[in-house]
């Protein structure tokens, strides 16, 4: 059985048929792409996996149980975890909090405990700081971990926020354009970032992307998206080479 | 020399403990001494009950991030079922004020608390100028709700309400000791939830409030949590207050009230500790100090106030900590830059 599944998926947004018909399909461990023009719903089909919006039809399954009607954070909790297309980081907090909230959700004490600073509020914390800087050693961060997150380099901070959603132990990780706004050489050190995360965590991964070189490099499967609805899906070289992909992409 | 003592956690807990209690006695041998006289002694109390109130709004308006103006409405409550009870219980002889008092503060707090949940729930769906007009409108209706015909067995209506105080002539020192504890601990309360794993959600939500919920924190419930502990403490801070004035007077609770707690954690720098503790000592002293200036002494505390925002639009501290070991070890080492511990 699948990872993640949706089934004749769409969403209507005041008269408007944003998404129609979306079958997703996506297995542990598996990158895969979801490409597609600009307004062709590629985020809407994020914002619906992580239950931002209400589908106004269709199912979708996460690990064997309907997600439909859940709340964004209790679909974290259950193991999707998103990254934004313009980034969302915790501006003002630091490195290392941004990362600790993710995993607050895997602590366990009480309010009460907190305030009074009882031994179970010492030993969290201290569990959970040494698993975030371990996450920060991983991926070369370690000394960022007190800087405020507003600034860091931009490639830094998206990386950021790609671990910080690895932080709450996600299934699935879902990427909205991670390669936006970098350099190549960013891209290709991202490139590797991706499978790194994949082998170390055994995520899968959803990603939205622009730059054809990297969801081509990284991609075993692809997703294409026109006017809200699928028009192909296939290996990297099917879809090259696929003639509506071409038309959506160049018009026509 | 700030790294040191982060670093020596036991050691800076110590410090600030023992700074604590110093600053404590010291007062109190003023207060009890009559070294300060009886006006001034005043003062101190309502110093300690406003940097009750305004550590208790920089949890919602600084850490929350959510502009509340109904914070007097809170404390009327708080204030009001603080009263009834010790009015019903020292009347009567069963307990005496010094035991009642706690337990009255407890009820005060509880009962605030239970309108901040009610009030909380619907409110909170709702952001900055939203939220801040409607907490505004429950302000005024506690307000004038005081005021009722139906309510003047709790309340006695416009009349004001007396309650029992502590004798200034046997114990002069015993409403400092219960509001200076009080402070104490919700300054030390507020600052450790801040750094838990609850009080940084909270911190998430002012930050990216779409973000913090797909990481997996119940907005919903952290917002709640945070507006209903505001709540709680206004309503402790309320019944300090009643306790320590000796009356409950509905029209000293209005909006300008609650402008005047959010001046000062804006003041202070919204979302720091201590800036909202100097900003709320300052800004009660400083009209009393300014009454020889008469006629222009609102004037005056009105400059005051333009002159911070311009210069430092922050807030003196913004978003910075400073702790009384910090100070103390600046002062006594003159050397360095300022003991900060940054907010987390």
């Amino acid at each position: 059985m699948a990872l993640l599944e949706t089934k004749d998926l769409g969403v209507i947004f005041g008269g408007l048929k944003a998404l129609d018909d979306v079958y997703l399909k996506v297995e542990e461990k598996e990158i895969v792409g979801l490409i597609g023009p600009n307004g062709a719903g590629k985020t809407t089909v994020f914002n619906l996996l992580t239950g931002v919006y209400a589908p106004t039809k269709g199912a979708i399954r996460f690990n064997g149980q309907s997600i439909i009607g859940k709340k964004p954070y209790q679909i974290n909790r259950l193991g999707i975890a998103r990254t934004f297309q313009n980034i969302r980081l915790f501006k003002h907090l630091s490195v290392l909090d941004n990362i600790k909230v993710a995993m607050n959700q895997h602590m366990k004490y009480t309010v009460v405990e907190a305030m009074l600073r009882l031994p179970r509020y010492w030993k969290e914390e201290a569990r959970v700081a040494e698993k975030a800087r371990e996450l920060l050693r991983i991926f070369d961060m370690e000394d960022t971990a007190e800087q405020m997150a507003a600034n860091l380099p931009y490639g830094q901070q998206r990386k950021l926020e790609i671990l910080r959603a690895l932080a709450s132990h996600p299934k699935l990780l879902l990427l909205d354009e991670p390669a936006a706004g970098m350099n190549p050489t960013e891209t290709r050190e991202l490139m590797e970032t991706i499978r790194r995360i994949r082998e170390m965590f055994g995520v899968a991964i959803l990603l939205i992307e622009h730059d054809m070189n990297l969801v081509m490099g990284v991609c075993e499967r692809i997703y294409v998206l026109d006017y809200g609805t699928l028009i192909a899906d296939g290996t990297p070289e099917e879809i090259r080479s696929n003639e509506k992909v071409i038309k959506a992409y160049l018009g026509g | 020399m700030a790294s040191r003592l982060k670093k020596k956690t036991g050691v800076f807990y110590l410090a600030n403990a023992l700074l604590t209690i110093v600053l404590f006695a010291v007062l109190l041998v003023l207060i009890s001494g009559r070294t300060l006289n009886n006006y001034w002694s005043g003062v101190v109390v309502l110093v300690c009950i406003n940097v009750i109130l305004a550590v208790s709004l920089n949890l919602v308006t600084g850490i929350l991030g959510q502009l509340v103006l109904g914070h007097a409405g809170f404390m009327l409550v708080g204030a009001y079922a603080a009263a009834n009870f010790t009015r019903a219980v020292v009347e009567n002889g069963s307990l005496s004020l010094y035991v009642a008092l706690p337990i009255a503060m407890v009820i005060g707090g509880l009962v605030a608390a239970a309108f901040g949940i009610v009030i909380g729930i619907p409110a909170l769906r709702l952001r900055g100028d939203y939220l801040a007009i409607l907490t505004l409108g429950f302000g005024e209706i506690i307000r004038v709700m005081a005021n009722a015909e139906s309510l003047r067995p709790i309340t006695n209506g416009a009349m004001g309400l007396s309650v029992e105080t502590f004798s200034n002539r046997t114990d002069p020192g015993a409403m400092f000791a219960f509001a200076f504890v009080v402070m104490a601990a919700v300054i030390f309360i507020s600052y450790t939830f801040g750094r838990s794993r609850h009080g940084r959600s909270v911190l998430s939500i002012r930050e990216d409030e779409i973000a913090a919920e797909s990481m997996g924190v119940n907005t919903v419930y952290y917002k709640l949590f945070a507006f209903v502990l505001a709540a709680f403490i206004a309503g402790v801070a309320g019944a300090l207050y009643a306790h320590h004035i000796g009356m409950i007077d509905p029209s000293k609770f209005d909006f300008n009230r609650s402008v005047e707690i959010l001046i000062m954690v804006v003041l202070g720098g919204m979302g720091s500790i201590s800036g909202s503790v100097i900003s709320a000592t300052v800004l009660t002293i400083l009209p009393e100090v300014l009454r020889g200036f008469a006629d222009y002494r609102m004037l005056l505390y009105s400059v005051i106030l333009i002159c911070v925002m311009l210069f430092r639009p922050s807030g003196l501290l913004g978003r910075y900590e400073i702790s009384l070991p910090g100070l103390a070890d600046k002062l006594l080492h003159r050397k360095g830059k300022a003991a900060k511990t940054e907010e987390g």
